[in-house]
């Protein structure tokens, strides 16, 4: 199946009924097939009139106790960043997929990484974060959609699936799940009419008072902090022994295994690790696979955005060097491998 | 003694932040006297907006989602289409509904939501202090147009009503105010007349209601209900510009 | 009998329900103020009140309550 279609028939697996969302390429057949499969299954599809509109959408269906989701790609995202704040500050969980281009600005259509900062940093205005998964398959691309609803709503913090225009527009076998129910418990602060059986659940971001918003951002944090503690994952691939770590995420996480494997051939000591979890970031799953390494080496379709949390994590401990191609251009395994001949000449 | 009018019971007995004279509490009170009589306030879900009425939440008695700066109507179809079973309005004023929002509210009134839209119309924005808002009449003196509005440089003012009332989707639209006992009257049927058409399915209702604001208008209560009466009515004709359900449209 | 009551502590002294009473007995005094400052309005006789319950219609902070 498509990358984009594949995640779509996760996310009806997974129980998601709502569905917002905006055409924008390299994510339109996510929103195509949504629209042709969730009447089907008892869901809404809507075509909002913008990006703002559609996750404005989610966070009103969302507010209710409904898994909603939507998707878009990187201009897009940019658009949906203030929905995606009042997500957050509300507390409420939903998913948003970026299926990311080249940019900034309009950019191109091609695939990117280019948004990392985005996801990890700045979704949109105020102290928080979402989770972020980064799928590098269709497979994964399917089996995180259930993972970013099911710990959404443990957390009550929104989730993003961060994959690219590679990876949507891919085809690959791919083992759909059996549909899943949510276990969530929403009943506490859901806003979908109080029946005279409970007080009334508001769904609010406002807090005049300093000390009462700030009260609110510690408790969050506290949050992140059991995320930080439980949620992280990646994969470690030929780490035990390495000399050079290949730093890779997602689409360019495939092409760098491509390459460590061409070097493996070549006699030269090459692993890689591929966090699925960009926030948190698996810091200590990095400081494990880089015990052996003398040198990482940061392979990105960017110039270089999650070279910073690589760098952070070992806390500057060894180099970083950084491979990347950026404006929706792809790196090939040869060229990947060529730095790595570069590095290990080094050494 | 029977008590023959006191607060609706889905009208939280909290005091408003409202500045005196302030008519939103009029507007407030009505909605909920009709959520009352309808005995829905358990199944209503109130969708609330930025401005001066931003923290209605405390207010209504029933559950409420405050949206984004605009995104009322956005945030309420999300609620809708989730819970169609459910009572949704949105109660928004005019910088909300009508500037940064106008694109929300026209595509859920063209969709044809299934929603009450409550609309403040008091020609400015009171919440930031007075600013000039898209129905400031012309020549209004505002803090952002201190000469008065000058419409070669500021543009004219959004009629909503008349606007809304061209568009399928709408099954209702009607302009009315809230500057004396039979208005009020007139406004509260509205309003009734708003949530039978959700009840029924008909499609969006929104109701446009002439609004005072004594503080940034620099007048008294007395002379705001005044200017209400000379200056915006003539301007903003009362009436009923839609009613796909009944008689008497424009 | 019939019979308004104002609850002081909500009156803010717009007035507006000045405006509404068919008798004109509702009006602001300047005696006394409430807590936070605000002249209240009161019935200035009971005897002719109608319980028409019109300025309470008229007042913004529901803090009318109106008897027959």
């Amino acid at each position: 199946m498509k990358g984009n279609e594949a995640l779509a028939e996760a996310a009806i697996r997974a129980q998601c009924r709502c569905f917002f969302g905006y055409p924008i390429t390299p994510q339109t057949e996510l929103s195509a097939y949504m629209a042709k499969r969730m009447p089907k299954a008892g869901g809404v599809f809507l075509q909002a009139e913008s990006e703002i509109a559609a996750i404005n959408m989610v966070l009103g269906a969302a507010s209710t106790g409904a898994r909603a989701m939507t998707s878009s790609s990187s201009p897009g995202i940019s658009l949906k960043s203030e929905g995606i704040s009042y997500l957050a500050a509300c507390d409420v969980p939903a998913l948003i997929v970026n299926v990311q281009r080249g940019g900034p600005g309009l950019g191109g259509i091609q695939p990117s990484q280019a948004d990392y900062w985005q996801a990890t940093r700045a979704l949109g205005h105020g102290d928080f974060h979402v989770l972020v998964f980064a799928p590098a398959s269709v497979q994964e691309m399917v089996d995180m959609v259930s993972r970013a609803f099911d710990t959404a709503e443990k957390y009550r913090i929104p989730a993003m699936l961060l994959a690219d225009g590679l990876l949507g527009q891919m085809m690959e076998p791919v083992t759909i799940p059996e549909p899943s129910e949510s276990k969530c418990d929403k009943s506490s602060w859901a806003a979908n009419g109080h029946q005279f059986k409970r007080e009334h659940h508001i769904i609010n971001s406002l807090y005049l008072q300093p000390d009462d918003l700030e009260k609110l951002v510690l408790e969050r944090f506290e949050r992140y902090e059991l995320v930080k503690a439980n949620e992280t994952d990646a994969e470690l691939y030929l780490t035990d022994d390495c000399d050079i770590l290949l730093c890779a995420y997602g689409a360019s996480a495939r092409v760098a295994k491509t390459a460590v494997n061409s070097a493996r051939k070549l006699g030269i000591k090459a692993g890689l690790f591929r966090p699925k979890t960009l926030w948190p970031f698996p810091v200590k799953e990095l400081n494990k696979a880089a015990e052996s390494a003398k040198v990482l080496l940061d392979v990105e379709m960017s110039m270089g955005q999650m070279i910073d949390d690589v760098r952070l994590a070992i806390n500057c401990s060894k180099p970083v060097y950084f491979y990347g191609r950026t404006g929706g251009a792809v790196p090939v395994p040869a060229d990947v491998l060529e730095e790595i001949k570069r590095l290990g000449g080094e050494l | 003694m029977a008590v023959v009018f006191e607060r609706p019971k889905s009208l939280l007995d909290v005091p408003t932040h409202y500045c005196p004279g302030c008519t939103h509490g009029i507007v407030h009170r009505l909605i909920c006297e009709v959520i009352d009589e309808m005995n829905i306030e358990g199944d209503t879900i109130g969708v609330v907006p930025v401005g001066c009425s931003v923290m209605a939440y405390d207010y209504f008695g029933c559950d409420v989602i405050e949206a984004p700066h605009g995104r009322a109507p956005a945030v309420a179809t999300g609620v809708k289409r989730a819970n169609p079973e459910k009572f949704v309005f949105t109660y928004q004023g005019d910088g909300d509904l009508a500037a940064i929002g106008t694109c929300e509210t026209v595509h859920s009134a063209a969709r044809g939501e299934n929603l009450v839209i409550v609309f403040i119309n008091n020609t400015i924005y009171g919440m930031t202090g007075g600013q000039m808002a898209p129905t400031s009449i012309p020549g209004q003196i505002t803090q952002t147009t201190p000469y008065g509005r000058d419409v070669k440089t500021a543009g004219y003012p959004i009629k909503m009503c008349e606007m809304l009332s061209t568009l399928e989707g709408v099954a209702l639209a009607q302009r009315v105010s809230v500057d004396s006992v039979p208005h009020i009257r007139e406004a509260k049927k509205a309003i009734r007349k708003a949530f039978e058409n959700e009840k029924e399915k008909r499609g969006l209702s929104i109701i446009e209601v002439l609004s005072t604001c004594p503080t940034n208008w620099g007048l008294t209560p007395l002379e705001s209900i005044k200017r209400l009466q000379d200056e915006m009515i003539p301007y903003y004709p009362l009436g009923v510009y839609k009613d796909i359900a009944g008689e008497g449209t424009k | 009998m019939t019979k308004m009551t104002v609850i002081t502590e909500r009156c803010k002294g717009c007035g507006l329900c000045t405006t509404a009473c068919p008798k004109e007995i509702v009006a602001l005094q300047k005696e006394k103020c409430n807590k936070k400052g605000y002249f209240y309005a009161v019935c200035t006789d009971e005897g002719k009140c109608i319980s028409c319950a019109m300025c309470a219609m008229m007042c913004p902070e529901c803090a009318i309550v109106v008897e027959k």
